[in-house]
This record gives structure tokens, C-alpha cells and sequence, in this order.
């Protein structure tokens, strides 16, 4: 194959990494958030589940603002068309996120009980929300999104917000969240002892056990849903624009699955996940758990992103303008040049990450909490 | 057609967020560094005053960069959601800078920011700086890599139009990132939050010494934070001229806009002290002047000149004349990518692309141009000149303020008078906001400076917004602006109270009273008042 194929093959593959470690690690932080309420019912309690990720909710969150911007640079017409067509999405998701950052730096840093409510629920609603909209957006791909070009690649969007909000969306919607869920009770799980350590074992289980059935629900969903075809186009690695090419709409999303059958192991990796992790919360052993889930969502997301490829964003509206891994990535040149800055940096990324874990290790208690004015 | 209104919303929208984020960005630029230097001497001496401050301007730290994180999520996704058109046009370039900053800065900052405040009793003390002195070192590279991509747009080199993807495409990484624009903004900027840090430290530690409390920290404090702001401000003050120096080659419009000259004159050229500009008269309604200054400036020497702002708008209409056939030829290689006569004419004329889109404003079709609409786009071409002008005045006035500020200061603080000269610790509190003064005016002449381009001669502002509705972009603006409202009020209130507290105080989960501690006691003070998650 031509370098420049492969590049944009490496690019898909590692934003297929950045999505999984967005959903791993802002995942697991989002669902802390968004059961706070649940598992923290006295203030102390909360603060404990808060500093369990303290130390880590930051680093974390730069892998949402590494995906934005790895799509820019690598896939910048999906980077813009579907920023730009998700808008009211976006602001949601937006304006949840911010809150985050205030409400982690700020919510103890007054007495008041009124203020410490108010924070609370915005943690609450800003982990819930961004999940719910991660999931969605994924759905919303399976249905195609409503959007054609000019051209001179102008991009319009013709559909509504509530047309983002169909039943299939808010499926995978309700699947993100409960992943987060588990994800966020195994890692209270992991810091916590006493009550909170019960109660986050129980949501974990009703919450992988939520996802296993959404999962299986979502495959069997697919296989009505009409898949899309590239039927003529430039081809792979060679530089062209949206206007191009022929896609049909009829045949099915699971093609790849019956051409390549090894891509089974996905949907595999993805139940045997979240059932490891429903096992694992069960019998106490959270960071076991805690693996299993980081590895139930490589398998959910790994399904949907071979499921559609070479498909990035498919239009409902004008299927031949659909975006595709081959019409919408960056020069050769970029896409060398990042594939450089990539292997230098996500390994090193992944050393300090690890040892910045490793130095915070263990439980987090009320004591100790209460003990340190810096403490969340 | 992008409807103008959108046009001016979106730029309103990122006008607003951006100088909202920048608000935040130099003083965690600026105290970062003051943070590392802090520790250093603690851990080379042992001290523990030096970890009291520390600690105590690490908590202010922390409380300013929680917004810089928050406001910089918007700006992240901003391009895409607001300026989709600009996104995908110059993307293969202008996203790289920004992917490689999540790669290299933030992800860097915002880990060992984490270790930086919870880590005190978890790491040795030569690993615990080695964190401090990291999330300095990426707040900085952070600065590095965002303003490579706004260098971009100042200056695009290393990037040719493409008519074949109908984008513009990187032709040398290096040029990129080496743009002698990209690297004097960049020093430039980072220099002046070192500047924002240096007043901020100063201000609150005259503050204290004002009150008589913790007279021993506020002491070390100001002497550390004055010296460092000489520096900074000399070097602020070197890299200004340095960027005029670059602006006068790179964007001739910028520079006479700055200048407020609207003709021709013979070198040595007069400077404009003092002017009121008028952009639609085209001249200056009443100005101070002093001679010879403005060629000794911009060219350093006496007999160099400056283009004007006349001349430019002839030279402008040249440029629209030319780039008209290569837009025209564009649309034809939009259905046929090969077709020779098309490409000819795309490659003769490409050099003016930009400029023929810049009349499709007044022409969309280009079929009958008139030379009205020639004429309006080569106004156009020349940004708001009073905005401009006064900004700049405003930028360099406060720099020169506040570098007699620091020179002063340091003297009398090197020479151990300091806490008896309350009028320039009076002063010192006072000049706390006019660093974020000169950041924010510094940005105005740099944006508004550029328009009417995104990508300066290439792609024009107005095209480069999203095809929302009005009302789209109208609900989105008051969102942001409702949001941050609430924000900045939060922020400065916990600041205030985090000042009012002081070091060694229970200020945030404990008790939260401001009680007077007596001061030059540091071991009264926990041996780690903050930080600390747990133990064992
Ligand atoms: C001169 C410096 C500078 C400039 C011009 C900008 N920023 Fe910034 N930004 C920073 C310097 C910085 C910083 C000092 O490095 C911050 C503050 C807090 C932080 O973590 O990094 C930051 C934070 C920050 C964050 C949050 C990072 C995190 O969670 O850790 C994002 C996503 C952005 N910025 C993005 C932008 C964009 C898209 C900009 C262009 C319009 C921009 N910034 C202008
Ligand atoms: C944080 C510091 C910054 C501030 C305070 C700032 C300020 C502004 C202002 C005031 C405008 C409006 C100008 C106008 O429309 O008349 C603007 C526009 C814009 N700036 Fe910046 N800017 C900053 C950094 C950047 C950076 C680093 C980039 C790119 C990486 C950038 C990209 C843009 C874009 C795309 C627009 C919109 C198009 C336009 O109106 O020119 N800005 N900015
Ligand atoms: C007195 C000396 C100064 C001179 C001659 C000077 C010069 C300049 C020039 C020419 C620009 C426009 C850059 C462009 O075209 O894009 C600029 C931008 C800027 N200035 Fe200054 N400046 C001075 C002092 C200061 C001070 C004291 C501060 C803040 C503490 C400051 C902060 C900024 C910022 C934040 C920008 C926008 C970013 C950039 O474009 O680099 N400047 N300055």
C-alpha cells in the first residue's frame, strides 16, 4: 500500500486510541461525578470519593482536549464539519465540562453547606452529561447525520438538535453513561473502604449488568439499520475531496464483521469486559474490575469504529458526501510528521501517567481528608 | 453566502472567550515559574519560609487555574464549532500545533499539577520540585505551541492551496514552526506572564506589608517577584520592538494601522504620540507628533520608511484584480480536478487567491466585478485603525509603567526599604491589574491588527465562520457570556478571601477564618499546611 494510505490508516487506528483512553480515564472521573450523590452521602463521604480522583481528574481530561485536537489536526473535515453540525451538542457538552474544573478546585473551598450542594450537582450533572452525549454522538453515526458540501467544501447542516436525539442515540447515550457508572463505582471501589467501598460495589454490578444488556441490544439494533457502501471513489492515499465519490445506503453495518470474521473478537472483548468487571466488583476485586472495564471499552468502541470503516461520518442527507478515512484526513506530510510527535509522546504520556498513579496510590479516608487544607 | 450577522457573532463570541481564557493564561504562565523558584531555594537551602510561600502562592495559583482550564476547553473546540469553514480550510496546518500541544504541554501540566498539590508528602523534595518546575515548563511549552498556530494565521508560511483537496496543505513543517512570527510572539507573550506573575506576587506582598502581617513572606515575596519583573519587563519591552520588526515585513496593514498613518511620507518619519484617527476620512483627526521617531522605531535607522496606509489599499487592489481569475479557476477544478487550462490559470494567479475572495463579499459570482466593488474590498483590506492605534498606545504606556514600577522597587527592596516606603507599596497593589491590562490590549492589536483576514492574505474573516443560524450563534454568545459572568465573580471572590486569609491559614476545607498568625514563625505553621492527601 502507498505511505500515505497507511498513514491515514495509522491515524484512524490512533484516534481509536485517544477515544478509548478518553472513555477509560475521563470515563472513570465522569462516572465518580456522576454517582456522587449516590455513593457520597455525607459530606465527608464526598469529599472522599473527590479526592480519590483528585490527584488525577486533570491529567485526565486532556484526553478529551487531545482527541479534539488530534481530529483537527489529522481528520480537520471532521473536526469541522461535525463540530460545527453537532452545535447544540457541543454547547451542552461544553458548558457541562467547564463546570468541571470549578467544581473540583472550588467546592471545599467554603464551608457552607448550600455551596458544596450546588457544586455537588454540578458535578453530578457534569459527568452525566458529557457521557450521554459521547455515547449519542457515537449512535448518531450509525444513522447518518444530515450535512452536504458546496463546492468550494462549505459544509451545511440541515438537521435539527432533537433530530440527534432518536431512540438509537439515546441507547448508546444510556450505554456510555453506564459504563462510566461502572467504571466510576469500581474506582470508588478501589479508593474508598466501609459504606462507600458496599454501595459503589452494588452500582457496579447494576450498572454493568444495564450495559450488557444495552450492548447486545445495540448489536441486534445495527442489523435493522440500513449500513453504507463505498461504491466508486478515488481510493485510499489519494488526495480528494468529499465530492468524489458514490455511497449506497442498504447493505449492512456488520459487512466488515462478515469479510474479516477475526473482527468478532471485539464484540467479544466488549462482553467479556463488562461481565469480568460485574464478576470481579462481586467477588471484591476492584482493580481487577477496574481492568476488565478499561478493556470493555476498547471492545464497545472498537466494535462501532470497525463496524463503520472506512466511514467517519456518514450523511444521511447526500450519502456520497458521507466523510470517509480517505477524504477527510490531513496532507501526507501532517499526517507523517504527527505519526512522529504520536510515537515519541503517548508512550511517555503513558510512563508519567502510570507513575502519577503509582505515587497516589492506596485508600483515601475521612481522616485524612479532613486532616489537609488542600484537599478537595 | 455566511450571513454577516453570524459573522460578527462568531467573532464577538471568540473575541470574548479568548480574552476571558487569556485572563487566566499569563498569570499561570508568570507564577509558575515564580512557584519553581520558590522551591528551588527551599530546597537548596532548607528554609521552610521558602515552602510557607510556596505553598501559600500555590493556592492562589490553583485557584486562577482552575479557569485557565475551563475557558480553554471552549477555545479548543471553538475553531470547529464556530469556524468550520476556517477549520477544514487550513487544518492540515493549524491543527497540528494545537495536537502536538495536547501532547506535549498539557498533558504534562495537568499531570504534575495533580502531583504538584497533592504530592507534598507522597514525593522526596527534589521530586516535588522536579514536578513544580515541569508544570512550568509545560505551561510554557503550551504558550510555544498555541502561538506557532496563531503565528500561522499572522504569517502562513510553510503552506500552499491545494486545488485539488480544496484546502490549504503543509509544504514544510519547518517553516511552520521556525516563522519568525510564531517564535518573537511567543517570547513576546510568554514573557509578558512572566511580567502578569511578577505584579501579581509584588501587588498582594505590598499588600501584606501595608497590614504589617506576614511581613517575612511578603518581604521575600516582593524582592523575588520586582527582580523577576525586571527582567521580564526589559525583556517584554526588547521582543515588543522585535515584533514590530517582524509585523512591518509580514503585515505592512498591521503596522500602519498601529501607526495610524494614512499617507505617504519622506523618512525620517514623525511618530504619532497621540492621534485620533478617522477610518473614514482616511486621516488622523488631530495628532501629536514627534519627529523622526517612527522610521527610527520600526526600520532602526533614520532614513527606512513605513508603508501606508494609502499605498497599501492601491497594492490591495492590484492583488484583487489578480486573484479573481484563480478563484475563478477553482470553481471549474471543483468539478474537474484536471482540467489543464484550469490549473494554468489557478497556478498564474494563486498567488492573490486570498484577495479574490475577499470581493466575492461585494461579487459572490466574480462574473461582472465592478471597480466599486474593488474599491470596497481594497478598504477592506485595512483593519480598524483607531482600535488598533489605541491598543497599542495602551500596551506600551503600561509596559513603560511598569517597568519604572519595578526598577524602583527593586532598588528600594534590595536595599532593605522597602516596607518603609508605603507609597510605593500602595502603588504596588494599585498596578496589580494593569499587566492584564497590557495582555488583553496586547491581543487586541494583534487580532484585530490582522482582519479582515483569519489567515492574514489568505483567507478572509468573513468566510471563514460556520453556516449557523442567528439565532444559533445569539444563544451560544449569551450562553458563555452568562456562564463566565458567574465564573469570574466566583473566582475573584475565593481570590480576595484566599488573599484576605493569607499563608498558613486553614483556608479552604478547615476553618476558614481569617485569624492574624504571628508572623516570622514559620514553624508554627504544619509542616504541610496543604497538599498532603494522606500518609501511609
Ligand atoms: C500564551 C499562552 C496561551 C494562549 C495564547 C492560549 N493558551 Fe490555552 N492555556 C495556556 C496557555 C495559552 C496555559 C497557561 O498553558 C493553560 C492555562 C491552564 C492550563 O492547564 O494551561 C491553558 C489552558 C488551555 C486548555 C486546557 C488545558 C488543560 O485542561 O490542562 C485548553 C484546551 C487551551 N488552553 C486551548 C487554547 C486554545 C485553543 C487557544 C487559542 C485560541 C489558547 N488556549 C490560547
Ligand atoms: C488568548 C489570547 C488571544 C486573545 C485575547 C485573542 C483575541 C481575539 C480577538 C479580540 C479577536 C476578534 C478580532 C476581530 O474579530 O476583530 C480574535 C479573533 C480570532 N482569533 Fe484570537 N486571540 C487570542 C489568541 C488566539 C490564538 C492563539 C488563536 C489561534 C490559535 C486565535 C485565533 C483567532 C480566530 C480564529 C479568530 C476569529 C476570526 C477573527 O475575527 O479574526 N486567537 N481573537
Ligand atoms: C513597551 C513595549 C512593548 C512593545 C513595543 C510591544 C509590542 C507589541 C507588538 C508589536 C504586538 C503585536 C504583535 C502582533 O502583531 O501580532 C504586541 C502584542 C502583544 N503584547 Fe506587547 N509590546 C510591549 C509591551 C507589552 C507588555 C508590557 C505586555 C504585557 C505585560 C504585552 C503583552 C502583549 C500581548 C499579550 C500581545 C499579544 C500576543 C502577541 O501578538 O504576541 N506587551 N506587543
Amino acid at each position: 500500500m502507498h505511505t500515505f494510505a497507511i498513514a491515514q490508516v495509522i491515524w484512524w487506528l490512533l484516534l481509536g486510541v485517544l477515544l478509548m483512553g478518553l472513555a477509560v480515564m475521563v470515563g472513570m472521573d465522569m462516572g465518580v461525578g456522576a454517582i456522587l450523590r449516590y455513593v457520597g452521602r455525607t459530606d465527608a463521604e464526598r469529599r472522599v470519593a473527590l479526592n480519590i480522583i483528585g490527584p488525577h481528574w486533570d491529567g485526565n481530561q486532556v484526553w478529551f482536549i487531545l482527541g479534539g485536537g488530534a481530529i483537527f489536526a489529522a481528520f480537520p473535515l471532521i473536526y469541522a464539519t461535525a463540530f460545527s453540525g453537532f452545535y447544540v451538542v457541543m454547547l451542552l457538552l461544553l458548558w457541562t465540562m467547564i463546570m468541571r474544573p470549578i467544581g473540583f478546585e472550588y467546592r471545599s473551598r467554603m464551608q457552607q453547606p448550600a455551596w458544596r450542594n450546588v457544586w455537588d450537582w454540578a458535578l453530578t450533572v457534569s459527568g452525566a452529561v458529557p457521557m450521554i452525549v459521547f455515547g449519542a454522538a457515537f449512535g448518531n453515526l450509525f444513522r447518518g447525520v444530515p450535512f452536504h458540501f458546496d463546492w468550494d467544501m462549505t459544509s451545511y447542516y440541515t438537521g435539527s438538535f432533537l433530530g440527534l436525539l432518536n431512540p438509537f442515540a439515546v441507547m448508546t447515550g444510556v450505554l456510555s453513561l453506564s459504563l462510566a457508572a461502572m467504571m466510576g463505582s469500581l474506582t470508588i471501589m478501589n479508593g474508598a473502604e466501609g459504606a462507600m467501598h458496599q454501595r459503589a460495589r452494588g452500582l457496579a454490578q447494576v450498572a454493568g449488568l444495564v450495559a450488557t444488556v444495552l450492548f447486545a441490544l445495540g448489536g441486534l439494533w445495527v442489523r435493522a439499520l440500513p449500513g453504507y457502501e463505498l461504491l466508486s471513489s478515488p481510493g485510499a492515499g489519494v488526495p480528494q475531496t468529499p465530492l468524489q465519490q458514490t455511497v449506497g445506503v442498504g447493505g449492512s453495518w456488520l459487512h466488515n464483521f462478515g469479510a474479516h470474521p477475526v473482527l468478532w473478537l471485539l464484540p467479544l472483548l466488549g462482553f467479556a469486559g463488562i461481565i469480568g468487571a460485574v464478576l470481579s466488583a462481586r467477588a471484591g476485586r476492584s482493580h481487577l474490575g477496574w481492568w476488565l472495564g478499561a478493556g470493555a471499552w476498547i471492545g464497545v468502541i472498537g466494535t462501532a469504529g470497525a463496524a463503520l470503516f472506512p466511514f467517519m461520518l456518514p450523511s444521511s442527507s447526500d450519502p456520497s458526501m458521507s466523510l470517509t478515512v480517505w477524504n477527510s484526513s490531513s496532507s501526507k506530510l501532517t499526517l507523517l510528521w504527527m505519526i512522529g510527535f504520536a510515537a515519541v509522546f503517548v508512550p511517555l504520556i503513558l510512563w508519567y501517567t502510570s507513575w502519577a498513579f503509582w505515587v497516589m496510590r492506596g485508600k483515601v479516608t475521612p481522616e485524612m481528608v479532613a486532616g489537609h487544607d488542600h484537599a478537595y | 453566502m455566511i450571513n454577516g450577522t453570524v459573522v460578527d457573532l462568531s467573532r464577538i463570541q471568540f473575541a470574548a472567550t479568548a480574552l476571558y481564557h487569556f485572563l487566566f493564561v499569563p498569570l499561570t504562565l508568570g507564577l509558575s515559574f515564580l512557584l519553581a523558584a520558590m522551591e528551588t531555594v527551599y530546597v537548596t537551602t532548607g528554609r521552610p519560609i521558602y515552602k510557607q510561600m510556596a505553598v501559600f502562592w500555590g493556592k492562589l495559583f490553583m485557584i486562577n487555574f482552575a479557569l485557565g482550564v475551563a475557558t480553554g476547553l471552549t477555545m479548543e473546540f471553538q475553531f470547529g464549532t464556530n469556524w468550520s469553514f476556517y477549520s477544514s480550510f487550513v487544518g492540515d496546518i493549524f491543527g497540528a500545533p494545537l495536537a502536538i500541544e495536547g501532547l506535549m504541554a498539557f498533558f504534562m501540566e495537568s499531570t504534575f499539577v495533580g502531583l504538584m498539590v497533592f504530592g507534598w508528602q507522597r514525593l522526596s523534595k527534589g521530586q516535588h520540585l522536579a514536578v513544580t518546575w515541569l508544570v512550568a515548563l509545560a505551561s510554557n511549552l503550551s504558550a510555544l505551541w498555541i502561538l506557532v498556530a496563531n503565528g500561522f494565521m499572522q504569517d502562513p508560511t510553510g503552506a500552499a492551496f491545494d486545488p485539488v483537496t480544496m484546502r490549504m496543505r503543509l509544504t514544510s513543517f519547518q517553516d511552520l514552526i521556525f516563522s519568525p512570527d510564531a517564535q518573537s510572539k511567543f517570547v513576546h507573550t510568554s514573557i509578558a506572564g512572566y511580567v502578569t506573575g511578577a505584579m501579581f506576587v509584588a501587588g498582594v506582598s505590598a499588600f501584606y506589608m501595608l497590614r504589617k502581617r506576614h511581613m517575612d513572606l511578603a518581604k521575600r515575596s516582593f524582592r523575588i517577584a520586582v527582580l523577576f519583573g525586571v527582567l521580564a519587563t526589559i525583556g517584554v519591552v526588547t521582543l515588543g520592538d522585535a515584533l514590530g520588526f517582524v509585523d512591518a515585513k509580514a503585515q505592512p496593514t498591521k503596522l500602519a494601522a498601529m501607526e495610524a498613518l494614512w499617507h505617504p511620507e519622506p523618512a525620517p518619519m514623525p511618530f504619532n504620540l497621540i492621534a485620533f484617527p478617522s477610518q473614514a476620512q482616511q486621516r488622523n483627526l488631530g495628532a501629536v507628533r514627534v519627529p523622526g521617531v517612527l522610521s527610527l522605531l520600526v526600520t532602526h535607522s533614520l532614513d527606512g520608511t513605513v508603508a501606508d496606509i494609502s499605498t497599501l489599499e492601491q497594492e490591495a487592489q492590484q492583488k484583487i484584480e489578480n486573484g479573481i481569475p484563480a478563484v475563478q479557476a477553482l470553481k471549474t477544478l471543483a468539478h474537474n480536478p484536471q482540467d489543464p487550462a484550469a490549473l494554468a490559470q489557478f497556478d498564474a494567479h494563486q498567488a492573490d487567491l486570498g484577495y479574490g475572495f475577499l470581493v466575492q463579499r461585494y461579487a459572490p459570482h466574480l462574473s461582472q466585478v465592478t471597480p466599486a466593488d474593488i474599491e470596497a474590498a481594497a478598504k477592506d483590506s485595512i483593519p480598524p485603525v483607531a482600535g488598533v492605534f489605541w491598543s497599542f498606545r495602551i500596551m506600551v504606556g503600561l509596559g513603560l509603567l511598569m517597568l519604572a514600577f519595578f526598577v524602583l522597587s527593586t532598588l528600594y527592596s534590595l536595599r532593605n526599604k522597602i516596607e518603609r516606603k508605603t507609597w510605593v507599596l500602595k502603588v504596588a497593589v494599585w498596578m496589580i491589574p494593569v499587566p492584564f491590562l497590557a495582555d488583553e490590549a496586547g491581543w487586541l492589536v494583534a487580532e484585530l491588527g490582522r482582519q479582515p483576514w483569519t489567515v492574514y492574505g489568505v483567507l478572509p474573516t468573513w468566510m471563514s465562520a460556520s453556516t449557523h443560524s442567528v439565532g444559533y450563534m445569539a444563544f451560544s454568545l449569551i450562553g458563555f457570556v452568562a456562564l463566565y459572568s458567574v465564573f469570574i465573580v466566583v473566582e475573584m471572590y475565593l481570590m480576595v478571601r484566599a488573599i484576605r486569609i493569607g499563608p498558613g491559614e486553614q483556608g479552604g476545607s478547615g476553618g476558614g477564618q481569617a485569624q492574624p498568625r504571628p508572623t516570622l514563625a514559620p514553624r508554627a505553621v504544619p509542616a504541610a499546611p496543604y497538599g498532603s492527601k494522606l500518609e501511609g
